[in-house]
């Protein structure tokens, strides 16, 4: 009975994970969506602490039933309890800006529970080979995404800013990569009795998961992170396939696979392949950069009031928000310019690049927190043709997705990634901290440009003062 | 090539359900506008926390004198729960905010 029952409490779960996946996809049910998924964990969670039966086969063979501990039960509430106090308070409590590697962060945490569960079962199940693939598998899966999700953290806080290359990495990794299936796979034919060798497996994999990420620059993290995020999914769906549990089963298979058309639709959106992203490891000057043709030309600077009164006679002003204004805490300070503007009848729109902020989407989460109206949010194929009718375009912390030589320099490293044309519009000035080059670690020609002014300074003050000479204007 | 055979026939239906998930999985992501890609990554991440089921499972069939394993296991749930409440929250919040507006 209990039994039958804990299968409906799966069943329940997998289609709300379907449907909350699904509702999730359109902005107007997407909150509801989460929700429901949400719900679905908690019903296969408590069913499986309260409904799970543990039948172990006595000496004749027959299948009875063995109470669970008291211990145990403390030790799962205690866990589960501590998790949940944990897992909200951070979740409340980080900045939107440090979001990305906050998902990150739990992805990891994810990763590691798959390898866990892994190196506890393989004792008891090594003598069957399914159960057996299914634990490996699911624990070399785990363990990578666990130490590449730590690293992917550390390069999106800013603790881990350079991309580290050993010689000739990619040989490197490969040969690792070989390494980790072989001996998986040869764990899996011998099945060595004792922990030794597991944990070694273990160990090698983690080591992979750091080499696997290392290497790429903080601006593919996204892609990264979205990866890993289905590899997680597979650990998941191969914890599934052990305990035969169909909820593990759909949940994961969904991640892996739902995460995988989420990635490459990411690369997409850069115009560059996956293999590109792993393997091609630009971003923060690495041998790619420095390339093209040296046409540079001087900078011109532009003062906060030349800039007000520049902004105040202007007809349309199209704000290109970056990463650098997340950095900042921006976002509230140009809500308040734009509302400046519009109420000197200063027609105003953002400009949201694909890959703006650190995660497609990321842009327009933060500047949702800060009241910026969604309509005002314009994609980038929406916004590119009305440059040509742009007075100013005020680009603020963006540097790549505005970089012409996406388009013209064949030998850049982002060459064919779609950008904001900004070099259409009458006047370009572009706020950054200083002259250093973008996270792709590639010049930027935008800045040479003739229409183009530089407007040095963080993007919070420059913009509070750009605010307050506004407002002495009149 | 026997055993191989053997093993898809005594799993087709695990076999039919994977595939068949992974197509609902590719369904369910197609379409979707740029700006939540960033929440589905997130909404995602909190849905493989599902792996906690399984650690919950192990912890159930452990043996209570096996100190180590105990260790292990309620290690393992305590990640799995942050990957899931953490997880869910957080898309909350991110959705939370588009929501506002409307």
């Amino acid at each position: 009975m209990t039994h039958h029952l804990l299968e409906i409490c799966y069943l329940i779960g997998s289609v709300t994970f379907i449907i909350g996946m699904k509702m999730m996809g359109n902005a107007k049910t997407a909150r509801r969506g989460n929700l429901i998924g949400a719900a679905g964990m908690i019903i296969a969670i408590i069913g499986t602490i309260f409904l799970h039966e543990n039948r172990v086969e006595n000496i004749d063979g027959v299948p009875t039933e063995v109470p669970v501990s008291a211990t145990v039960y403390g030790l799962i509430f205690g866990a589960i309890g501590l998790g949940t106090v944990i897992g909200w308070m951070t979740a409340k409590k980080v900045q939107m800006t440090k979001m990305p590697e906050l998902v990150s962060m739990f992805n990891g945490m994810g990763g590691a529970c798959a390898a866990l569960i892994g190196l506890m079962e393989y004792e008891q199940n090594r003598n069957q080979t399914g159960a057996l693939i299914a634990i490996i598998a699911g624990m070399v899966i785990g363990s990578v995404s666990f130490s590449g999700s730590i690293i992917a953290y550390l390069k999106l806080n800013g603790t881990m800013n350079k991309p580290i290359r050993l010689p000739a990495y990619n040989i490197i990794n490969t040969i690792v990569m070989i390494g980790v299936i072989g001996f998986a796979g040869w764990m899996v034919y011998a099945s060595p009795a004792g922990h030794v060798m597991l944990y070694a497996l273990f160990a090698v994999a983690l080591v992979y998961g750091i080499l696997f990420t290392v290497p790429i620059g903080g601006a593919d993290m996204p892609v990264v992170i979205s990866l890993l995020n289905s590899f997680t999914g597979l650990a998941a769906a191969f914890g599934g396939f052990l305990y035969d549990n169909y909820v593990m089963l759909t949940g994961g298979i969904l991640v892996g696979s739902a995460g995988t058309l989420l990635t490459l639709e990411m690369c997409k959106a850069m115009n560059r392949p996956l293999s590109n992203v792993i393997f091609g490891a630009f971003g923060g000057g690495g041998a790619a950069a420095g390339t093209g043709p040296d046409v540079k030309g001087s900078i011109k600077d532009v003062g906060v009031s030349d800039l007000a009164v520049m902004m105040n006679y202007s007809k349309k002003v199209v704000i290109v928000p970056g990463y650098g204004l997340a950095v900042a805490q921006a976002q509230h300070v140009i809500h308040e310019l734009e509302m400046l503007l519009e109420e000197r009848g200063v027609e105003v729109k953002y400009a949201i690049h694909p890959v703006a902020g650190r995660m497609p989407g990321h842009m327009n989460v933060l500047l949702a927190e800060s009241n910026v109206a969604y309509e005002k949010l314009v994609e980038m194929d929406d916004i590119n043709p009305e440059f040509d009718q742009t007075d100013v375009v005020l680009v603020v912390g963006a540097n790549d997705v505005v970089n012409p030589a996406a388009k013209s320099d064949p030998a850049s490293p982002i060459y064919g990634m779609p950008i904001l044309e900004v070099d259409r519009a009458k006047h370009i000035v572009v706020n950054k901290r200083s002259m250093s080059a973008g996270y792709a670690g590639i010049d930027n020609l935008l800045f040479y440009d003739q229409k183009c002014s530089m407007f040095f300074g963080d993007a919070k003050k420059a913009l509070t003062e750009l605010v307050a000479e506004l407002k002495t204007m009149d | 090539m026997e055993t191989i055979l053997n093993f898809i026939d005594a799993h087709k239906e695990m076999i039919y359900f994977v595939i068949l998930s992974i197509f609902v999985g590719v369904e369910v992501i197609g379409g979707v506008p740029t700006v939540l890609h960033t929440p589905l990554m997130s909404g995602a991440n909190a849905i493989h926390g599902v792996v906690i089921v399984g650690a919950i499972h192990v912890m159930l069939n452990v043996n209570p004198d096996n100190i180590l394993a105990l260790i292990l296991g309620s290690l393992a749930v305590l990640l799995g729960t942050l990957n899931v409440v953490g997880g869910f929250v957080v898309t909350d919040r991110m959705l939370e905010m588009f929501k506002k507006k409307k």
